[in-house]
Formats: C-alpha cells, sequence, structure tokens
C-alpha cells in the first residue's frame, strides 16, 4: 500500500518530518493535516483535523497538531498538506503517520 | 503618371508601401512576431523584412487597384524594428505588428496559414524563422486553452508536491496487446504514475487499438488496486480521421482511463483543437507528443523555434506536451528548455533574451500544460531535472525504466526512490545541482533496486553538441520599436 509523495522513503523522522513543515511555512503555504482509516486511489477527501493551520507560525506548533491528531485518531493515516491559496491547490501533500 | 493610367500601378519596393515603419508603437492588441531573417544576396534588410510583412498579411508582389478599395494602412502588417543578430553575418531580427482583425477568433489554423504561410518560401530571404510571438490577451482569450491545466489534474490524481513520473512503453512497435498490458502493469505497479503509447503506435495489424485499450486498462486498474494510488496509461487515439479520433477517445473515456494521447502536430491543428474539446467536455485528460516538431523547429536559420509551437499548443489546448529535457538523448538548449517550460506553465512570461524570449506573454489565466522531459534519461540525471524543472513537470524514463537489469518494476521503483529523494532533499534546502550525488548515494544504501539502476547508467551520457543554440541578441524587449 503506497500513499503518494514519500512513500517510497523509509517512514520520515520528526526532523524530517520539521524539516518539511519549514519549507511549507517558508514558502507561506497554509498548513493543514487530514486523516482516514482507509485511504484509496480514487477518495479524494479525507477528514479534516480541525481547520486548516492559518495560525500556525513554528514548527512546533505544526507538530503538536500532527501529535494530537493522531492520538485521537488511532489506526488512522495522518496527512500533511501546504496549501496555497493564489494557486487555489494543494502544493505539498504527504502522508507523515502510516498506523 | 501615365495619362491613361487610373491608379499607381506596378511594382513598388514594399518597404515605400509602408510595410516598413519603424515609426510605427505596436498596440497592445497587435500580434508580435520576431523573424530570424536571411535576406536574400542584393536584397536589403529592410526590404526583406518589409517583403514579410507584406506576404503575411495583404500584399501582394505588385500594386492591385482594389487595395484603394480598404483602409490597406490599418491591415498592412508592419515591421518596425530591425537589428542585425551579433555574430551570424547576414541574419537579422526583424520585428513585425499584425492588426488583430486579420486573423479569425479561436482559429489557429487561420492565424498560422497567415504568418507562416507562403512568406516561408519566399524568394526574398533565403531563410526565415519565427524565433516568438506575442499573442495579445484580446486573441488568446478567443482559444479554450489546456482541458484541465496543472492543478485541476493534480487534483484529479491526488499527486502533490512533486514531478509527475512517467514511462515509455518499449519496444515502440511489435508487441502484442497481451505483452504491451504486462510491460504497462509491470511498471504502474514499480511506482510510476503513467505509461505511455509511443507516438506512431495507432492500430497496426501486431496491436490492434481496442485490444490495446483493453488490455492496458486493465493493467492499470490492477495496478491502482495494488499500489492504492492513482494510475493512468496515455492511450494515443491518433487516427486517420476525426471521427475515428473521436471513436477511440470514446472508447477510453468509457473505460475510465484518466487520460488520452494525441500526436498535436501530425493530425492538424484543427484536429487538436477538436479533441482539446471534447477532453475538457469529458473530463478526460491531454497528453500531446510532439511528432515531426524538428522538422519545423530545429534548424537556426529556418522554421518555426520551439516556443511558438508550445505557445500554439497552449493556445489550441493540452494537459501535457513533450519539451526537452536539458539532459538526455535530444535537441534541447538548457535556458531556452526551461523558457518554453515556463511559457507552457506560468501566467505572465517576462521577455527575456537569455532564454530567447523576446516578448512578455501574459496568459490571461489560460490554464498551464505540464511540459514533459522524456528521452534519455535515468536515474543519474534525477536530481538536475527536478532542481531545473521544479514540481510541475512529467519526468519520462522509458529505457530508463525497463532497461533496469532486474525489470520494470524494479525499474520503476528505482526512479520512483530517486525522485522522493531529490524532492525530499531539496525541500530541506539542500542544492540539488551540487550535491545531487550524495542524496542519490545516500538513497541507494537502503534502496536495492536504486543501486542496480545507478550502476547499470554509471557512464551513460549524450554529449553531443546542439544545432538549435541560442545567439546572445542584445535588443531585449520586442514590443518597443
Amino acid at each position: 500500500m503506497k500513499t503518494e509523495t514519500f512513500s517510497y522513503l523509509p517512514p520520515l523522522t520528526r526532523e524530517q518530518v520539521a524539516a518539511q513543515i519549514q519549507y511549507i511555512l517558508n514558502r507561506g503555504y497554509i498548513p493543514g493535516i487530514e486523516y482516514i482509516d482507509r485511504p484509496g486511489p480514487t477518495t479524494h477527501y479525507w477528514s479534516m483535523w480541525k481547520l486548516p493551520l492559518f495560525a500556525a507560525r513554528s514548527v512546533e506548533d505544526v507538530l503538536a497538531e500532527l501529535e494530537a491528531c493522531r492520538a485521537a485518531n488511532p489506526g488512522c493515516y495522518v496527512k500533511l498538506n501546504g496549501y496555497d491559496p493564489i494557486k487555489q491547490g494543494q502544493i505539498v501533500s504527504f502522508v507523515v503517520h502510516h498506523p | 503618371m501615365d495619362s491613361n493610367a487610373l491608379f499607381d500601378a506596378g511594382v513598388r519596393e514594399y518597404r515605400e508601401k509602408g510595410y516598413y515603419n519603424p515609426a510605427y508603437t505596436p498596440k497592445e492588441t497587435d500580434i508580435l512576431c520576431a523573424f530570424r531573417l536571411t535576406p536574400s544576396p542584393g536584397v536589403a534588410p529592410e526590404e526583406a523584412a518589409a517583403a514579410v510583412a507584406a506576404e503575411s498579411s495583404t500584399g501582394t508582389w505588385t500594386t492591385v487597384w482594389s487595395d484603394l478599395l480598404t483602409n490597406i494602412e490599418k491591415y498592412q502588417a508592419k515591421c518596425y524594428r530591425v537589428e542585425s543578430v551579433p555574430g551570424q553575418e547576414g541574419q537579422y531580427l526583424a520585428y513585425v505588428a499584425y492588426d488583430l482583425d486579420l486573423f479569425e477568433e479561436g482559429s489557429m489554423a487561420n492565424l498560422t496559414s497567415s504568418i507562416v504561410g507562403n512568406v516561408f518560401g519566399f524568394k526574398a530571404v533565403r531563410a526565415l524563422r519565427l524565433e516568438d510571438m506575442r499573442i495579445p490577451l484580446a486573441y488568446l482569450k478567443t482559444f479554450q486553452g489546456p482541458p484541465h491545466g496543472i492543478q485541476i489534474e493534480r487534483d484529479k490524481l491526488d499527486k502533490y508536491g512533486r514531478p509527475l513520473l512517467g514511462g515509455t512503453m518499449k519496444p515502440k512497435l511489435g508487441l502484442s496487446a497481451k505483452n504491451y498490458g504486462r510491460v504497462v502493469y509491470e511498471c504502474l505497479r514499480g511506482g510510476l504514475d503513467f505509461t505511455k503509447d509511443d507516438e506512431n503506435i495507432g492500430s497496426q495489424p501486431f496491436m490492434r487499438w481496442r485490444d490495446r485499450f483493453l488490455f492496458t486498462m486493465e493493467a492499470v486498474k490492477k495496478a491502482e488496486a495494488e499500489t492504492g494510488e492513482r494510475k493512468g496509461h496515455y492511450l494515443n487515439v491518433t487516427a486517420p480521421s476525426m471521427e475515428e479520433i473521436y471513436r477511440r477517445a470514446e472508447f477510453a473515456r468509457d473505460l475510465g482511463s484518466p487520460i488520452i494521447m494525441v500526436d498535436f502536430l501530425t493530425v492538424g491543428f484543427s484536429a487538436q483543437t477538436s479533441l482539446s474539446r471534447w477532453c475538457r467536455d469529458n473530463g478526460v485528460l491531454l497528453h500531446c507528443h510532439r511528432a515531426m516538431h524538428a522538422v519545423i523547429d530545429r534548424q537556426k536559420n529556418h522554421g518555426i523555434h520551439w516556443r511558438v509551437l508550445a505557445k500554439w499548443c497552449r493556445m489550441v489546448g493540452g494537459d501535457h506536451v513533450h519539451n526537452g529535457t536539458v539532459v538526455g538523448k535530444l535537441e534541447g538548449d538548457r535556458a531556452a528548455t526551461i523558457g518554453s517550460a515556463d511559457l507552457l506553465r506560468e501566467d505572465f512570461v517576462p521577455a527575456d533574451p537569455g532564454r530567447g524570449i523576446y516578448f512578455d506573454q501574459p496568459w490571461g489565466s489560460l490554464a498551464g500544460m505540464l511540459p514533459v522531459a522524456s528521452g534519455g534519461i535515468h536515474v543519474w540525471h534525477m536530481p538536475d531535472l527536478v532542481a531545473l524543472f521544479g514540481d510541475d513537470v512529467v519526468l519520462q524514463f522509458g529505457g530508463g525504466t525497463l532497461g533496469h537489469p532486474w525489470g520494470n518494476a524494479a525499474g520503476a521503483t528505482a526512479n520512483r526512490v530517486a525522485l522522493e529523494a531529490c524532492v525530499l532533499a531539496r525541500n530541506e534546502g539542500r542544492d540539488l545541482l551540487a550535491q545531487g550525488t550524495e542524496v542519490l548515494t545516500a538513497a541507494a544504501r537502503w534502496s536495492p533496486e536504486l543501486r542496480a539502476a545507478m550502476e547499470t547508467w554509471q557512464s551513460v551520457r549524450f554529449d553531443h553538441e546542439g544545432v538549435d543554440t541560442l545567439d546572445p541578441v542584445g535588443g531585449g524587449k520586442g514590443d518597443r520599436p
């Protein structure tokens, strides 16, 4: 079972995830977290974890929300998005946690 | 004047008839062209440039009385600047402005019949090349453009934050439909996003189109089910007639194929325009192959530069088009190739002589196309490709997938691992052009597929010098007289 970008790499470490979050913040994208128990190739909508993190300013803010989402949804895949309101789309998206 | 003559008959130089007008200031709605001009011996560059303007608009070789029945000054094209090309004796750049009313709305056939029609065989010029064309917004907005565009494609396929990965199936010709589907399946399950028919796959005796469509779509569906990722195969619908193109496209749609493919130059601009519209109406992505382009765009002094063909392709519409690799086996100057990639995908591209772009080109929210880099590329090229093209590109490894010593699936995995390792490293702030080998080598420590691929293609380079290189043209922006 693969889950698109970075799913052919070994599971990302906390430091590696932090670097990707920094990339999202540096480029001014809006971080957002989604989760689902059973992803599929044509499932476009996962459940949103809260609203997109418009107010997130630091890597730690986002890491804390990822951890909270994971703890509240055991057995789920957890995905991090970076959203660009100008292009009206996700520019970054990868699964941070595989159950 | 002969007392019997009713108008000033005879042959006069084009430049005296207003076709060369250095005082003319181009209008925002004018179509502007930059031609590389090699006048025939004895013909002054201004006269040759005026002749080009005349023959691609209102003029003919002699004065005719019915010129006097219209506003010829409005309809005649005007060459407003001629400059010599540094380092190329006998070559000039001629900038020509065409009034918007000269062209039918939304008709690429009409635009090209005028501007690259008779004039390219004209005796006053020994050679002629259309280097760039500024399409005014007013005209651009009469074209549909890409059926979906980059962001919609990513949303449909759920693929973000990285280049897409494809591969062309080989051998190009000769496989049976069932064997062909096997090759497709192996590549897709190994990690490619797309596989592709080659440009010369139609419906030959060894593999009829319907059989190919059925077997490859079974392969696509099976790979999707096993990997959990969206997959696609570019089903080539290039066919003898428009009716047959539609028949094949409809069958692909009915089988659930997310994408079809066409050879946009060999089918012709009007067929391409129709198919592009069909794709938008039917929610099917359109991949465009550019077979025949090198006949038109390769020679430096004659023909049409690829950046112009690329603009035309975006206007009539497709979601992907082949654009060159900068590193592989096929022709393509690096700066010019990145320049044409940006013309395909950005909403505004500024004039930049360093990239061979002569005019600012606004796109007025016409969707962007994904440029496709394909031809002689393998895993060692991955860091350069990711660094140079960024995320919005399709990287296609044909031989670079199928030639893996352990087979297609391993070849696909090697490419996918290399791609993701490069994207991850780039996002971490590492310089792929400088540290690419390091990034790949680190990933190869845990990926045996990548390690085997790197050993196989370690010494493969394509270092022949290109034919179509950029000249250090001064000037700058072409829209000023």
